[in-house]
């Protein structure tokens, strides 16, 4: 048979039609939408047995309980734990995106020992043994030269077993150098100890609060406790409470609030004064409460007559004078008003005389440990270990000065000042600093002039992290000793940020470390360990789990099962008389560096809930939903009123050059009416320069554009901005 | 108008040699036709031999199970039946293809001196690894499928889709689609996509008709009374008006919304 054109043609059709009539097409068909619906990249929840953990996240100094789903032994969500007393089932978005800490690229996942240059990213992987023998021989080294004094340890902020541990171990050995960073609660804890007799942790009874008075406090950008106070506001918003939100720019909690205050940077506590000036002139002041629990109001009275004028508070501030009293009147008309600040999340410290400002208005009010109010919580006491047992090195070792000042003449109150280690290390004027432990805090990034903390870091011949993450503290190590993460272990969070209760809440193995990695405590006591004598015996634990469960001694069985404890019956507080602050409480506001000729602007930080600016970073998921304006590929934004735009020639969206006395940065602008002219504002929370490629290089760390700015009267870092200059770029 | 002319011409022309038969060609047999017909045979045989008996040989791989397991063993043994092993949860869930955890509670040591039993020990409860069964009802996680829903609230039998695979002594050979990487069973042995049993096919045809049939959850006239169905559609057809229209966009539902089911 020949083939020829039509014989083929009919072959063809022939086989069409064959092909039509079998199963082929169609089966294929299904397949291929089967397939292509089920491509092996996509995720899929895993199946399996489902169950859920309670457990505390140590993200923030929230505390919030959280209820981890797994699937077998995959966390695949985090979500709030129904009736805890901070959050009640609710969780903040990167509490929520958690799972990506645990499982996210950034975590170092065995010990390692940098090979390079400091910063070069070059690591050699070691064993757990040969980490803690290397580490510990140079401590050893240290010791027998009588140079214990020469150790510094970082903490992250807390009161629980880790960071106690690591202050133990840096006594035992020899070194009044165990240093915490401050936040605003510091500030507080100060001024309690100060004015009213003792220091406790300050919380705010902010459920039963019907007028919010926020002194720049972003109460919707993460202050405090921040899933604790957006259930507080729907429920002012519900019923007939109130929200002032004073501040210079306009913030979410700014544009959420019953009224927003846009007043000059800085001098949020010269308003506060303002205030209480009027209440008192107008008579309309709790005179119960200032007879009976407070000193020293007839000074103080003078004091508010004499520098605190109604003309010259509003030319300060910035606020005009009806707006100012018409405030002052509903204050003193409100039930249960209540004044907090801490600028932001509060995560950073303020000056002392700036809250002594805002408190004294609360003691106007007679809001101090009241429903409604701010509380001074007894401070929890369950961590009784007695002293570390001191040899002769140790006990000489902690006669010398703390090299960052606090506790000395200068500050002796102040209990720690980070702010102040890297100018002490870079000046030389003090004993240098040989060897450095690191566990919980990051503070290569979050310390302002985060530049000069490189430097004085660089000059520290050792230094080690206990860092989870390659963070950019881990990059200046010479060993990551890597930590477990919150999933992973137990930890005690007492004293959560805010709470006006006894409150203790516990961080529980939700899954099995997934690294070779080690839980800070249980390194803690090896090294111990390993240096033998009198540093071991002061850690008489087999482990860190031993040590918890013994330390919360009766509490455990309850915090297992529920993973909190709280003393809801208490009322003892610590101090109950207020003293009311004098002159030697400066108002503000503090001196910011630069000067308006060369500097024209003034640049100021804001927070955001989406931007997570302490010691753990954005995770994938979180850096997502920051929009467009904040932060556009690689470049960060500034945000600029469009008339201070128009003189500098800028647009929307343009490249400049944002200069100030400490630094320079390439920023995009964008351009908001929500920010007063001459202002400019960057988030804090970005410009990473370690972690993971969803995070590192984007934007700018305000950070390395600031430098500390000593409060005079505490030495904590009172800074509120910079003098700056934007140009074209 | 010449070239309308020559077109009809050339037509002609073509009609009649096509109607003619070619000299050359005369005496070879079977006449002009048939080698067309036969080329369009050949091309309707083969396809259809490569469509019904290759293609079908040609998706599916044969895998073994790791373990020749033995169910009516297992099930003579067991006090509940299919739920000793594959029991609920607390919550509801079903826990499936038991885990190694399980099968230790009894084998924990060896059971029986059979290869089976001993290849099991040794490499799976010794080494603590998990058994890799390949699933034969195993589908892509598209739908919200509830086994309690089905057995617990339905009173559903196991059998009823999953067939008497609780009696069986060896494991059957497993067929993994190429392309899908389920398992044969999902669409039937039939490639055709006969059932004759419920447990023969397992796709979402097979749902929608048994809901029908049953009257939860699922209207589809055409499954529940298709004569009736087939009727009203062909007068709706005609006379637009006449009839309302009661389907929503699912095809197998008629309810709007596939996300009732589907993930």
């Amino acid at each position: 048979m020949e083939i020829n054109r039509r014989n083929f043609l009919s072959f063809i059709i022939g086989g069409a039609a064959g092909t039509t009539l079998s199963p082929l097409p169609w089966k294929l068909t299904d397949d291929s939408s089967i397939w292509s619906q089920n491509w092996p990249w996509t995720p899929v929840p895993a199946r399996g047995e489902v169950t859920y953990t309670a457990s505390t996240c140590t993200l923030c100094p929230a505390g919030c309980g959280m209820s981890v789903r797994k699937v077998e032994n995959r966390v695949v969500k985090i979500e709030g734990l129904k009736g805890h007393p901070i959050n009640d089932g609710g969780l903040c978005i990167l509490g929520l995106a958690g799972t990506q800490l645990l499982y996210g690229p950034s975590r170092t996942q065995t010990p390692l020992k940098r090979v390079g240059k400091r910063g070069d990213g070059k690591w050699e992987k070691i064993s757990w043994d040969q980490a803690i023998t290397e580490v510990a021989a140079k401590l050893e080294e240290m010791r027998s030269k009588h140079q214990s004094h020469e150790l510094a340890c970082i903490a992250g902020a807390g009161r629980g077993t880790v960071p106690q541990l690591l202050k133990r171990f840096a006594s035992a050995y020899g070194s009044p150098n165990f240093i915490q960073p401050s936040t605003v609660r510091d500030s507080y804890e100060l001024l309690f100890s100060q004015l009213a007799g003792s220091a406790g942790p300050v919380g705010f009874d902010i459920e039963q609060t019907d007028f919010l008075l926020s002194f720049g406090a972003g109460i919707l950008e993460g202050w405090d406790s921040p899933v604790r106070q957006f259930r507080a506001n729907s429920d002012r918003k519900e019923g007939s409470g109130t929200f002032v939100q004073v501040e210079p720019r306009l913030s979410n909690s700014a544009a959420k609030a019953d009224q927003w205050i846009a007043i000059n940077p800085g001098t949020e506590a010269i308003l506060a004064m303002g205030l209480a000036a009027i209440l008192v002139e107008e008579s309309v002041y709790d005179k119960r409460f200032v007879s009976s629990h407070t000193e020293g109001f007839e000074q103080f009275k003078t004091r508010l007559a004499s520098e605190f004028t109604l003309d010259g508070v509003s030319e300060k501030t910035g606020i005009d004078k009806t707006t100012i009293i018409t405030l002052a009147r509903d204050l003193a008309r409100a039930r249960t008003p209540l004044a907090v600040c801490g600028r932001g999340q509060g995560q950073t410290p303020q000056g002392l005389g700036e809250v002594a400002a805002i408190q004294a208005l609360n003691a106007i009010l007679g809001r101090i440990n009241k429903a409604g109010g701010v509380w001074s919580v007894p401070e929890p006491d369950y961590i009784a270990w007695g002293d570390a047992v001191m040899d002769q090195t140790a006990s000489r070792g902690m006669e010398n000065t703390p090299i960052d000042g606090a506790g000395t003449q200068t500050f002796p109150h102040t209990r720690h000042l980070l702010n102040r280690l890297a100018g002490q290390i870079n000046s030389g004027k003090t004993h240098p600093v040989q060897a450095l432990l690191v566990a919980g805090a990051n503070p290569c990034y979050t310390l302002t002039g985060s530049q000069a903390v490189k430097t004085a870091f660089g000059k520290i011949p050792l230094v080690v992290t206990f860092s989870p993450f390659m963070d950019e503290t881990a990059q200046m190590a010479d060993y990551i000793l890597p930590d477990h993460t919150n999933l992973e272990r137990y930890e005690d969070i007492p004293a959560p940020a805010g709470y006006p209760k006894p409150f203790i809440g516990l961080s529980k193995p939700v899954v099995e470390p997934q690294f070779n990695t080690r839980h800070a405590g249980d390194t803690i006591i090896e090294l111990a360990r390993a240096l033998g004598g009198t540093v071991a015996e002061s850690f008489p634990w087999d482990s860190y789990d031993a040590c918890i469960e013994e330390t919360l001694g009766e509490r455990w069985d309850a915090l297992i099962e529920t993973g909190w404890w709280a003393d809801t019956e208490a009322t003892a507080v610590a101090g109950s008389k207020f003293k009311f602050p004098g002159s030697g409480f400066p108002v503000g506001p503090v001196e910011i560096e630069g000067d308006e000729g060369s500097f024209p602007l003034v640049l100021i930080p804001y927070d955001s809930m989406r931007l997570a600016n302490a010691f753990v970073g954005n995770t994938p998921f979180l850096t997502k939903t920051i929009p467009d304006t904040v932060v556009k590929g690689k470049d960060g934004f500034v945000e600029v009123n469009p008339s201070t735009a128009a003189t500098l020639g800028l647009s929307e969206g343009r490249k400049a050059r944002l200069e100030t006395p400490k630094g320079s940065a390439h920023v995009r602008v964008h351009l908001t009416e929500g920010i007063a002219p001459k202002l400019v504002a960057l988030p804090r929370g970005l410009g990473h320069t370690a972690y993971d490629r969803f995070l590192s290089g984007k934007g700018v760390n305000y950070n390395d554009l600031v430098g500390p700015v000593e409060d005079p009267a505490s030495g904590l870092d009172a800074g509120w901005g910079i003098r700056a200059k934007l140009t074209k770029a | 108008m010449s070239t309308a002319d020559d077109k009809a011409q050339e037509a002609a022309q073509e009609a009649a040699e096509a109607s003619l038969p070619e000299p050359g060609k005369q005496g070879e047999g079977g006449g002009p036709a048939g080698p067309v017909i036969l080329s369009f045979i050949v091309g309707l045989v083969a396809s259809l031999i490569v469509g019904w008996v290759l293609f079908p040989k040609a998706l599916y791989s044969q895998k073994e199970q790791p373990i020749n397991f033995n169910h009516k063993l297992h099930t003579e043994e067991v006090e509940d039946g299919c739920v000793s092993c594959h029991y609920f949860r607390e919550d509801g869930s079903f826990s499936g293809i038991p885990k190694l955890e399980s099968c230790m509670e009894c084998h924990e040591e060896a059971l029986g001196e059979s290869e089976d039993e001993a290849v099991f020990i040794e490499q799976y409860v010794d080494k603590g690894r998990e058994v890799p069964w390949l699933v034969y009802s195993k589908q892509p996680a598209c739908v919200f499928f509830s086994h309690a829903a089905h057995v617990e609230a339905g009173g559903m039998d196991c059998v009823t889709c999953h067939g008497h695979i609780g009696e069986s002594e060896t494991s059957r050979v497993y067929e993994e689609n190429r392309i899908t990487g389920y398992s044969r069973d999902i669409w039937g042995k039939s490639i055709a996509g006969f059932a004759s049993d419920p447990w023969d096919r397992m796709k979402m045809d097979d749902c929608a008709k048994c809901h029908a049939e049953k009257g939860v959850g699922v209207l589809r006239d055409d499954v529940k009374n298709p004569v009736q169905s087939y009727f009203l559609e062909t007068v709706g057809m005609i006379w637009p008006t006449t009839t309302t229209p009661t389907k929503g966009t699912s095809v197998q539902t008629e309810k709007d919304g596939c996300l009732v089911c589907h993930k």
